[in-house]
């Protein structure tokens, strides 16, 4: 007895020792005091010194994009840093490309912060505000593709361009123990500012679509940041030939929505791929933007449908369809948001049509 | 009976080598032996780690575990203060050397858990050692563990271009090179006598 209770002792007081001296060695050694950050030249914000740039400047609500909150998995949350910062480290590798290293791009959640640091990131980045929207509405698009409507507080407003997107946080739930960021571009209207519409589809193991599909209801509070992306309208005369698949309808209907609202009289065409009858969605919107838009024109392909004789649209792939109605030259520009297969095999179709490949945008999902 | 302190830190490297004579850190041994630069890395690691953690642990188990007669827990003991040490030298080298730690950063953590560090531990207290003798053993088995990573690194260079049957390509080939470099070890064996 004497024995079991000295172990218990002994090894308490032990471990407890430990514990004090690295949790004192974390306040002595491991404090490296208030440390300045300089943003492209300009503003200065102070941040704990020994933590690492996302978390100092995510306190300054200043949001990079980062879908695994910070455990360097996914490589979406790199600055340029001018002076400062150490050397690259080995568990940045993976994500910096060669050039990139040459010209200083850092993972700003593995470095820390010990040293007086200057950086640069995109200027749109200030826009980015985190919002705490409600769910208003959430309607089944197709079996797998949800539209969910988020209305914003009272002073709480969002300026994009159409095309952008919104990362949207998914918390803790039964089946998922870590906070994670999936990027989403938002469909509805630029010119709306309290409220945004996200067209979500179910991916197999999604944390965050599972989140969307399965636990997400009407009157949820959730947390989004943004606007994020260099993907949007840009305002020319050039004929436009919009393609998408899937969900990728998204940053296309704001797109139409703003030259809605701009009464634009650009030819457009809109190709959108899908597979079955089933996976078409928001077929009598493309209606009334037909009717809208002086000069726009919706063309849905199938590649398998059921009911071959029914169908009344294109068949095959979207980039046959693309060889054939692209046969005259003339000025146009594109807009292509889908899988990176999918875009890489569409962008060899519009560049052989002679599309410049400056003027062809394109957002790759997986 | 008592050892000639530097007789025991030249054993540890040549006839009693960590892994050669006793098999200890293989896992290691085996993943990170590909490339020279970051084997020599490992090695550094593993030699200071022993140095720091085999005097602390001695203290530890003659000041504190004896005197009590708790010497049967002396296992999670040190394994205990193995951790706790590297995160507090981990720290240290963070501050006050930068490139240190940016050549031994990633590898520190990871040798916490490799069971030749234990390994010193134990035996020194097995092999009833002195302060003097038990921190010479540990620096002369990492020592020992480095002779032996880079030397296997510089050897599967040299195979690099070689025509490895399928079968055994990877830690196949590298555990019967291990074999084979253990053999040679032998030849030093007889010279001095530690335990």
């Amino acid at each position: 007895m004497e024995k079991i209770l000295t172990t218990l002792l002994i090894f308490s007081l032990f471990t407890g020792f430990l514990a004090f001296l690295l949790t004192l060695a974390k306040k002595t050694i491991g404090n490296y005091g208030i440390m300045k950050v300089t943003i492209n030249e300009e503003t200065e914000i102070e941040m704990e010194g020994g933590d690492t740039l996302l978390s100092g400047l995510t306190e300054e609500k200043i949001f990079i994009p980062s879908a695994c909150g910070g455990k360097g998995s996914c490589g979406y949350c790199k600055v340029t840093v001018e002076s400062g910062g150490g050397e690259i480290l080995p568990t940045e590798f993976g994500y910096i490309t060669p050039e990139e290293r040459e010209r200083g791009v850092r993972l700003s959640c593995q470095l820390k912060v010990k040293e007086p640091i200057a950086i640069s990131i995109p200027e749109e980045l200030f826009n980015v505000k985190e919002f705490h929207p409600t769910v208003t509405a959430i309607t089944d698009l197709t079996p797998n593709i949800k539209h969910i409507f988020f209305t914003f507080p009272e002073g709480e407003e969002i300026q994009f361009k159409a095309g952008q997107y919104v990362q949207l946080r998914a918390p803790k739930y039964p089946g998922n123990h870590e906070e994670v960021f999936r990027a989403y571009s938002i469909a509805s209207s630029p010119t709306e500012h309290n409220q945004v519409e996200l067209i979500i589809g179910l991916v197999p193991d999604g944390i965050c679509s599972t989140y969307v599909h399965k636990h997400l209801s009407v009157g949820d509070k959730v947390a989004i940041t943004g606007p994020y992306g260099d993907f949007y309208y840009q305002d020319s005369a050039r004929e436009i030939i919009m393609v998408a698949a899937g969900t990728g309808m998204a940053p296309i209907l704001s797109i139409l929505h703003q030259m809605k609202a701009m009464n634009s009289e650009r030819r457009t065409l809109f190709y959108f791929g899908a597979r079955h009858e089933e996976d078409l969605f928001f077929l009598e919107r493309m209606k009334e933007f037909e009717s809208d838009l002086v000069s726009f024109e919706f063309i849905p392909s199938l590649s398998k449908p059921h009911n071959e004789a029914d169908w009344k649209g294109q068949l095959g792939r979207v980039t046959t369809c693309l060889q054939r109605d692209l046969m005259e030259p003339c000025e146009r520009e594109a807009y292509l948001c889908g899988s990176p297969k999918m875009i890489d095999s569409i962008v060899e179709v519009l560049i052989e049509k002679g599309i410049p490949e400056e003027y062809i945008y394109y957002d790759k999902f997986s | 009976m008592t050892f000639n302190p530097l007789v025991v830190f030249f054993a540890a490297i040549f006839t009693n080598n960590m892994i050669f004579s006793n098999f200890l850190g293989m896992c290691s041994f085996i993943a990170v032996s590909s490339d020279i630069k970051t084997s020599i890395g490992l090695g550094q690691a593993v030699t200071f780690v022993l140095a720091i953690t085999s005097p602390i642990n001695y203290l530890l188990y003659y000041y504190v575990l004896v005197p009590f007669g708790l010497e049967y827990l002396r296992y999670i003991v040190f394994i205990v203060s193995i951790a706790a040490f590297v995160q507090l030298v981990e720290m240290i080298v963070e501050r006050s050397f930068p490139s240190l730690y940016h050549s031994l950063g990633i590898f520190l953590p990871l040798i916490t858990v490799n069971c030749a560090i234990l390994g010193v531990s134990l035996f020194m207290t097995i092999r009833n050692y002195n302060l003097v003798t038990s921190t010479l053993y540990g620096l002369g088995s990492g020592l020992g563990w480095m002779l032996a990573i880079v030397a296997l690194a510089g050897i599967k260079k040299r195979m690099k271009m070689d025509a490895v049957p399928e079968g055994l390509q990877g830690p196949g080939i590298t555990l019967i090179i291990t074999g084979i470099m253990a053999l040679a070890f032998i030849g030093f064996s007889g010279i001095v006598q530690i335990s």
